[in-house]
């Protein structure tokens, strides 16, 4: 295994309402490694989005971490951080991108200062060389004619070219990670492309880690190395994107990959997962999909279900991989794509 | 379907509607359009932000004026109607939002926001009957009963919109027109909400204009599809002919931005960028029929180009 | 890991009982209201203390009439005074006992002019109860206070609502008016209504009601304008509902908390206003006392008997600083997103 340079380790999120305990994150486990691409892929609620937001420091007041929950980024635990080491973390060592462009940007500042500023700020540059570089920076992320609209406002730019500009803002310090949360989530698709493509091309010159949160599986598997599929609070499978995409294991990841419909998806074929996923107030005993799940086992709502190894980098919590379960057919079109994942083997073999 | 003439249940004819109209922020919003939706078929419109989709929804219902063209709903003119006959209107036609959590009054209970339809057309003679009504609703969308009792912002995003789907259905309507009603839920949800269309228009004999940027799932849905941008209607043909082959470059490059839940085939895809210039060098197009019922925005030659490009 | 082999048996997935059931307590947006503003110690206090005010004015009608506390006894004013508040317990500067400025010993007017009864807020410069007086002031400022709120709820909010929804150059006419209306000073309209009316409270409430609710008129039609886009509103449109019952079910609720806060801003200035019209002698007649008319009166005199200033200054700011914490609790329970969680 290459180095991972950011290890997340028994992370639990709980949050204190006036209706209880929220259980937002319940024991999450991974590492994203240098230069690649981690997905974090689940519904509104599976905690997707609290993931990243303690990875930035940046949780609500009523967020409550247990002491065992680490996350190490160069041998520190980020957890341990005071207010003000977050603030050098933060946008110099990981920075992050917002799904929605216009609110994260200042729309009383123009937008070459919005890139300058953090330049200014972390990496301590003159004013002048700030703005040399954020002119380059725009010129990077595809503005065309950046030197003209170099001091433009955000009202004056269209969706697409505003999250180009907060893409600038991020780089502009040069991370090691960055964190997409829903990055083309707002724009329409022919933009999204154009984002996505932006992104990868980046990714490629900087040899940065990105970590991409998303709902959507067909983004993912344009963009990803590697894949953890979360529900309810929890990552219940992980693996490369070759093997989450053709040989799912989780029967929520049929789920998810059966509710999307492709070119061949006939007519009454589309599959939607039951039902809503659990209010982590109370979290189900067991497996918090067991409710949802037509391949639910006895055991998933009495118990939890560990982690199974499907490969070196497979793992998926899932008690129909136990040799007790018995042997279930996944639906047709998980079949299909199992019997694809045959054929890569055959072919690397 | 029976082959043979299906009913034409709205008519789009020429129709425009222009914001600001003569001043210099003049948009147009909807730009000559004409199409036709038949009863009991599933019409797709798709577009990007801008393009006029949602305009030419709330324009059917009545919730904007057009400037000029008519629509024709049932046979009667939408935009003349007025007292009994447009509540008529009223009951026919319903809408479905994109945002599930804008679209439902967070002040009121979810029973009061099903019955609205009911109350307003004076449908349920007692309490017990408006009642009953809601728990059917409840059921057929598949809600639990204590659900009713509840306020809009304690649902998740995919049980709102089918709280929604139920208060459009309230009134029993022949027609719904769902603008955007996926866009705004998790892919997940997406195929519930799209599958409890589907069954729910099998059931109800409804008929759909169903308006989304997402060309997958308006494929798998809809029986035929137009395209739209900026305020025109570009190509409009079955949803297999339009998805599998399109024919206005725009339509082209829409098809070719949608990703695909497949690693090799992401790999593989290849964005096509689209040249606007066709839209704006001012030369006259008209719909021509490329195929027997496939539809381009085009001059001949060009109809003549795309026509050969397919072979 | 003790499961035995039943327990891997397929079960399927359960029930939309189940899989669609929420935990969260049903929480109506009044209730979740509620309970933000419990959170909030000083608006909770403001609250009981405005209730308790309310109901004591309301329950005072009955045995402090206006008659009562403006009547004075003309043969015994030099006995009764200016006498000091006495609580009738030895608490200093509560006790009966006057220090006059410049001397050096207390004296004890209750004693020296041979008073029986216990005045507890003590008297004015006819002999007259203080307490009587203040109870009968505060009932003017908290009519003047409803009046204030039904005008504003009455007129702003129709006006509101109506030039808002409507739109168009309807709109553009009523916010001239109310633009012309707001340029008119106060002071102008109460005078021209008390040279009509003559003094009194009926003039003050009807300056009020011309200009009270421009500021809770405009509020509405801003957040009208913004509301009639709404999608529930849309949605109720197309189901054919009236623009009445759009407007009661879904405008006016959602902007509830705006009003309530609204009115929490006005009513104070509206008490204010009173006491400033009656301390420059536009506001209420003598004999009836209002907060405002007590304190003009007294003050010539505030170096030798401070209460009787101190004394209805202190109810006046007590009662304007609770309406004002009520109100800022109020719109922090309105607005979840200014609050955590």
């Amino acid at each position: 295994m290459s180095n991972p340079i950011l290890r997340v380790e028994n992370l639990h999120v709980n949050f204190n309402t006036y209706a209880g305990t929220v259980q937002a994150i319940r024991d999450v486990s991974f590492d994203l490694n240098q230069g690649e691409t981690l997905a974090i892929v689940g519904e509104s609620g599976s905690g997707k989005s609290v993931t990243t937001k303690t990875l930035m420091g940046l949780n609500a007041k009523n967020a409550v971490i247990p002491e065992n929950s680490r996350l190490l980024f160069k041998d520190k635990n980020l957890l341990e951080l005071s207010e003000e080491e977050w603030q050098h973390v933060r946008g110099n060592e990981i920075a992050m991108i917002f799904q929605d462009p216009m609110t994260s940007l200042d729309p009383t500042m123009k937008i070459g200062q919005q890139i300058a500023e953090p330049l200014i700020k972390h990496q301590e540059l003159s004013e002048k060389d700030a703005l040399a570089r954020a002119l380059e920076l725009m010129k990077g992320v595809g503005i065309p004619n950046a030197e003209e609209h170099i001091n433009d406002y955000p009202h004056q730019w269209s969706g697409g070219m505003r999250q180009r500009a907060v893409i600038a803002i991020a780089l502009a310090a040069d991370p090691e990670i960055l964190i997409a949360d829903e990055p083309t989530t707002a724009l329409d698709v022919t933009i999204q492309a154009q984002i996505l493509n932006l992104m990868k091309q980046l990714q490629k010159q900087s040899n940065s880690s990105i970590i991409f949160i998303t709902h959507d599986l067909g983004v993912v598997a344009g963009m990803a190395d590697r894949v953890a599929v979360m529900y309810a609070g929890k990552i219940v499978e992980y693996g490369t994107v070759d093997e989450i995409f053709f040989n799912p294991q989780h029967p929520y990841t049929w789920g998810l990959l059966n509710s999307m419909p492709t070119t061949d998806t006939a007519e009454g074929s589309l599959q939607a997962i039951p039902g809503t996923p659990p209010d982590l107030l109370e979290p189900p005993l067991g497996d918090a999909f067991a409710p949802r799940n037509s391949y639910a086992l006895a055991i998933d709502s009495k118990e939890e279900p560990p982690f199974f190894k499907i490969s070196d980098t497979h793992y998926a919590a899932t008690w129909l991989l136990d040799e007790r379960a018995p042997k279930v057919t996944p639906p047709e079109q998980i079949l299909k794509r199992w019997a694809r994942w045959e054929e890569i083997q055959g072919q690397e073999a | 379907m029976t082959e043979e003439t299906p009913k034409k249940l709205v008519e789009l004819n020429d129709l425009q509607l222009y914001f600001n109209k003569g001043k210099a922020n003049e948009v147009r919003a909807i730009d000559h359009v004409s199409f036709d939706i038949y009863e009991g078929e599933v019409f797709g419109l798709v577009g990007e932000s801008g393009s006029g989709k949602t305009t030419i929804g709330r324009t059917i219902l009545k919730l904007y004026e057009p400037n000029d063209g008519t629509i024709t709903f049932d046979g009667e003119d939408v935009t003349k109607l007025k007292g009994k006959q447009l509540s008529n209107f009223r009951k026919d036609a319903q809408m479905i939002f994109q945002d599930p959590q804008a679209s439902l009054n967070g002040r009121m209970k979810v029973r009061d926001i099903i019955a609205e339809g009911i109350d307003i057309n004076h449908l349920a003679k007692s309490k017990s009957e408006r009642n009953a009504k809601v728990q059917d609703l409840l059921d057929l969308v598949g809600l639990n009963k204590d659900h009713a009792t509840r306020y809009p912002h304690e649902f998740s995003g995919g049980q709102r919109q089918r709280i929604g789907i139920a208060r459009a259905l309230a009134v029993d309507p022949k027609f719904i027109i769902a603008d955007e009603p996926i866009s705004a839920l998790d892919v997940s949800i997406q195929a519930q909400v799209v599958n409890l269309m589907k069954e729910l228009q099998k059931r109800h004999s409804l008929t759909y204009l169903f308006i989304a940027h997402d060309l997958s799932m308006v494929k798998y849905i809809s029986d035929r599809i137009g395209v739209m941008h900026w305020g025109k209607l570009l190509e409009i043909g079955t949803s297999d002919a339009v998805y599998n082959h399109p024919l206005h470059p725009y339509t082209k490059s829409l098809l070719s931005a949608i990703p695909v839940p497949d690693p090799e085939a992401e790999s593989l895809r290849q964005h096509i960028d689209y040249d606007t210039t066709i839209e704006t060098d001012g030369k006259e197009r008209s719909m021509i029929e490329v195929n027997p019922g496939h539809f381009v925005l085009a001059t001949p030659e060009e109809a003549e180009l795309y026509k050969q490009q397919q072979k | 890991m003790a499961a035995n082999t039943e327990d891997f048996v397929i079960v399927g997935a359960q029930n939309s009982e189940a899989n669609e059931h929420i935990s969260k307590p049903a929480l109506s947006f009044w209730q979740d209201a509620w309970r933000r503003l419990k959170l909030n110690k000083l608006a909770v206090i403001s609250l009981w203390f405005l209730v308790f005010i309310l109901g004591f004015a309301l329950v005072s009608n009955f045995f402090v009439t206006q008659n009562k506390a403006n009547a004075f006894d003309s043969d015994n004013v030099g006995k009764y005074k200016n006498l000091p508040p006495n609580s009738g317990l030895p608490i200093p500067g509560w006790n009966g006992k006057l220090k006059e400025p410049g001397a050096t010993d207390t004296t004890d007017p209750y004693k020296n002019n041979n008073v029986k009864e216990n005045f507890i807020l003590g008297t004015d410069n006819l002999g007259r109860s203080l307490g009587k007086r203040v109870i009968v002031g505060l009932r003017i400022s908290l009519l003047v206070a409803i009046s204030a709120t039904f005008i504003d709820l009455l007129i702003g909010v129709t006006y509101g609502v109506f030039s808002g929804w409507k739109g168009g150059w309807v709109d553009v006419v009523m916010q001239r008016i109310i633009e012309i209306l707001s340029s008119v000073p106060n002071l102008i309209v109460v005078t021209m209504f008390g040279l009509l009316l003559g003094n009194g409270v009926t003039s003050i409430i009807i300056a009020i009601a011309i200009t009270g609710w421009l500021s809770m008129a405009r509020q509405v039609r801003n957040m009208t304008l913004s509301l009639k886009e709404r999608d529930y509103v849309l949605a109720a449109k197309s189901l054919g509902e009236s623009s009445t019952k759009i407007a009661i079910k879904h405008l006016i609720p959602n902007m509830a908390g705006t009003i309530i806060v609204q009115i929490m801003m006005t009513v104070p200035s509206a008490i204010m206003f009173e006491a400033v019209l009656s301390a420059i002698n536009l506001g209420v007649k003598p004999p009836t006392a209002s907060l405002g008319s007590l304190i003009s009166d007294a003050q010539s005199m505030l170096q030798f008997y401070p209460y009787q200033v101190l004394i209805p200054s202190g109810v006046l700011v007590l009662i304007s600083l609770a309406f004002i914490l009520l109100g800022d609790g109020l719109r922090d329970a309105f607005d979840p997103r200014a609050s955590e969680d």
